[in-house]
């Protein structure tokens, strides 16, 4: 008896899904947890979905130490998504294993992508095929305490320009105790924050080098300007002492509890730095090398197609992804995320560049790289053992430079050899 | 009940009712014990096999698996980051196991005759092994920050001396690590030494006091080798709780994990971030199989060494 009754119930259920589909097409959008990019996520699906009555987007969500494996398991149980979020950096594994398929260049034409996106949007290009596009991005900018400027009797609203003002200030700011331990640093530092980002494709370039080749395959900032660039940037700790590494335990922490004047960090801090009520900061654009000239780096989230949407679950995707990538979805994001937009008229309005905050983040965007990583994480700690080896073996930065370009030429070579 | 008594012939029987008894009970206990049995081989044995695989192929989670031979384990060999974590697991293992086992039997058989606020003193130090490791490695890190906020460090400015690096020096950072951990497991062992120790029959030590034997030699004679069960069981279980060290460092060095420059890198999390932050789970599984081999190969040894003769 139960089982003719379950059965029954079974049927009804499918016959209604058959229903239900014959009518809309219920497609998957995916993306990690992070409380306001689901928030974001949902008031875009909801405006999508009131434009399309069609189309039926489910938004699955996952915690972000998850995110290759899921989608690689969804994958293999052929039940992946029709539109997937991805760092851009992790686009070539994505391509390999086959999980996102190219745009069509007819629904997005190149030259409206080339001529409308920040120029970085080129790091989702892989021959003649662009695989995704972001909504927003994130830049780095300088951050600074102005009660500690003010204290330090510098202008709290001329904030250093220049990389020899920033050590100035820097300089003017670090407080010590009798013992000689700092007890406020002038800038807080750590590569192991964002400063592996600041050496990679800011100071490298503006001390003449360029980090890696053309191509993203050779390591090259193991010349001259490399050396250069290390140095003046491991002085402050080694030689200026108007920081420590590890000092707070991380430089956002000293930040927000007023304990560094400085702290150069991204756009994702700014809901944490919103929260601090003890001191009035600011925010600048990067310093300036000697000659004017400013690099910066940014990255992005793209949003890609699964590889096993085709018919009309393909052209719902498209919409969809073409919604996500609108002006109007990139100022919903600025709005709840506070992410910048990923097209250049959306970005630079008026009253965004005017803006105190994402003002300096977004002219300097205009300047930025980024860096296509090839394994982000065992990069990353190429960095943090260059400046181990400089800040506690007492290693000099040339040395010390050279071993990093060594192992990182390796982690290169041994990922495209496969 | 049905064909129960044996008197006269019987016709119609299943195949069950021709089983005695005694075979009846071995089934019964194969049936009971195959679910255990088929949890330990599809989510234990299985998952062991297909990693003595993995490790002979390049799989990287997103390209499909391919035969390369021994190449991962030559790669490993070679690599010198593998052997400082090698080195590493065994300085947990070697300083960690002796140092908490003494430590705590110290305790254990001091503890042992208090009785002011025995129940209290043992509460204590039961304490932390209760608390989350992730949670207590938190508290640490904290504690030995530099100025103004690391505790031990304001503490040794305070007396005048000069201050620590810990966890950012290649030297201090292993063993501050290892302290926390000593200090976390060492309630389980002083709760189950103070077992052993109510254990011994209090006759024993009478008849030594009468024939005139000093405490020393009462230690010596009677207690360590009565203990035996107890500390080989703490040895083994002391040994692969070190040579699986990962929450107190991953948790302590989390902006740099196993560092500065690998000095506290255990072989566990080398494999964790080989597999999941490289993605490359050939490399991982070789690494996973010379963990495997050490686990067994030291557990082997030391019941082996730790024998009743």
């Amino acid at each position: 008896m139960r089982n003719r009754f379950t059965i029954a119930g079974l049927a009804t259920g499918l016959s209604m899904m058959a229903l239900g589909s014959a009518q809309a097409v219920e497609i998957e959008y995916w993306q990690y947890v992070f409380d306001s990019r689901v928030q974001a996520m949902d008031q875009l699906i909801a405006n999508f979905e009131a434009a399309n009555p069609d189309i039926t987007v489910k938004h699955v969500t996952f915690p972000y130490a998850d995110y290759q494996t899921r989608v690689t398991a969804a994958k293999l149980a052929g039940q992946g998504p029709d539109v997937v979020q991805l760092f851009y950096g992790w686009l070539d594994n994505f391509v390999a294993g086959e999980l996102i398929q190219p745009l069509n260049p007819e629904v997005f034409p190149h030259e409206e992508i080339e001529s409308e996106f920040f120029p970085i949007v080129s790091a989702m290009k892989r021959g003649d095929d662009y695989y995704g596009l972001p909504t927003a991005v994130r830049s780095l900018a300088l951050f600074y305490n102005k009660k500690i400027f003010e204290e330090a009797g510098l202008d709290p609203e001329n904030p250093p320009a220049t990389l020899d003002e920033l050590l100035a200030a820097a300089e003017a700011t670090v407080q010590r105790d009798g013992g000689g331990n700092i007890t406020s640093v002038g800038i807080a530092m750590g590569m192991a924050a964002q400063d592996h980002h600041w050496w990679r494709e800011g100071l490298i370039r503006q001390f003449g080098g360029q980090p890696y080749s053309d191509d993203g395959r050779a390591v090259t900032y193991n010349d001259e300007a490399g050396i250069a660039a290390t140095t003046w940037q491991a002085d402050l700790y080694r030689t200026h002492g108007v920081t420590q590494i590890g000092f707070m335990d991380e430089p956002q922490a000293a930040f927000r509890a007023g304990l560094a004047a400085m702290s150069i960090d991204g756009t994702f801090r700014l809901g944490a730095f919103n929260a601090i009520e003890s001191f009035e900061w600011g925010v600048t654009e990067l310093p300036a090398n000697a000659d004017g000239y400013r690099s910066n780096y940014a990255s992005y989230f793209a949003n890609a197609i699964g590889s096993s949407a085709s018919g009309e679950e393909l052209e719902a995707a498209e919409k969809f992804l073409a919604y996500i990538s609108s002006p109007e979805a990139m100022a919903i994001w600025l709005d709840v995320v506070g992410e910048l937009p990923a097209r250049q008229s959306a970005a630079l309005t008026d009253e965004n560049l005017a803006h105190p905050v994402y003002g300096p983040f977004l002219k300097g965007l205009e300047y930025a790289h980024t860096t296509v990583f090839v394994d982000e994480a065992a990069q990353r700690q190429v960095a943090l053992d260059l400046e181990a080896r400089i800040s506690i073996q007492g290693q000099d930065p040339a040395a010390s430079l050279a071993e990093a370009a060594a192992a990182e030429q390796a982690i290169l070579d041994a990922f495209f050899s496969r | 009940m049905s064909s129960g008594t044996g008197v006269g012939p019987v016709e119609k029987t299943g195949v069950w009712d021709r089983f005695t008894i005694g075979q009846k009970r071995v089934i019964w206990a194969w049936a009971f014990l195959a679910v255990p049995i088929v949890f330990y081989v599809g989510i234990r044995f299985y998952p062991t096999f297909q990693a003595f695989w993995l490790s002979f192929t390049n799989w990287d989670l997103l390209r499909p698996a391919r035969f390369i031979g021994l190449a991962n384990y030559q790669k490993m060999f070679a690599d010198p980051v593998f052997w400082k974590v090698f080195q590493n697991t065994f300085s947990y293992l070697i300083i960690g196991t002796p140092v908490s086992l003494v430590v705590s039997f110290v305790i254990a058989y001091y503890l042992d005759r208090v009785r002011f606020m025995h129940g209290f003193i043992r509460a204590l130090y039961f304490l932390p092994f209760l608390t989350t490791a992730a949670a207590m490695a938190w508290v640490w890190r904290w504690f030995y920050q530099p100025v103004p906020i690391g505790i031990i460090n304001g503490f040794l400015a305070n007396v005048g001396l000069p201050s620590q690096p810990f966890l950012r020096s290649m030297d201090q950072a292993l063993p501050a690590i290892m302290v926390t951990a000593i200090w976390a497991g060492l309630g389980f062992q002083i709760i189950i030494f103070m077992a052993g120790l109510r254990a011994i029959p209090q006759t024993f030590y009478e008849a030594a006091r009468i024939d005139g034997l000093g405490e020393w030699a009462i230690l010596r004679k009677i207690t360590l080798p009565l203990l035996k069960p107890t500390t080989v069981f703490l040895v083994v279980f002391s040994s692969i709780g070190f040579l699986r060290i990962f929450d107190q460092v991953y948790n302590m060095t989390t902006n740099d994990p196993g560092g500065p420059l690998n000095s506290t890198k255990p072989l566990v999390l080398m494999i964790y971030q080989t597999a999941f932050s490289s993605y490359d789970m050939g490399y991982a599984a070789a690494q996973t199989v010379v963990l495997f081999t050490i686990l067994l190969v030291v557990s082997l040894l030391q019941l082996w060494v730790l024998r009743k003769r």
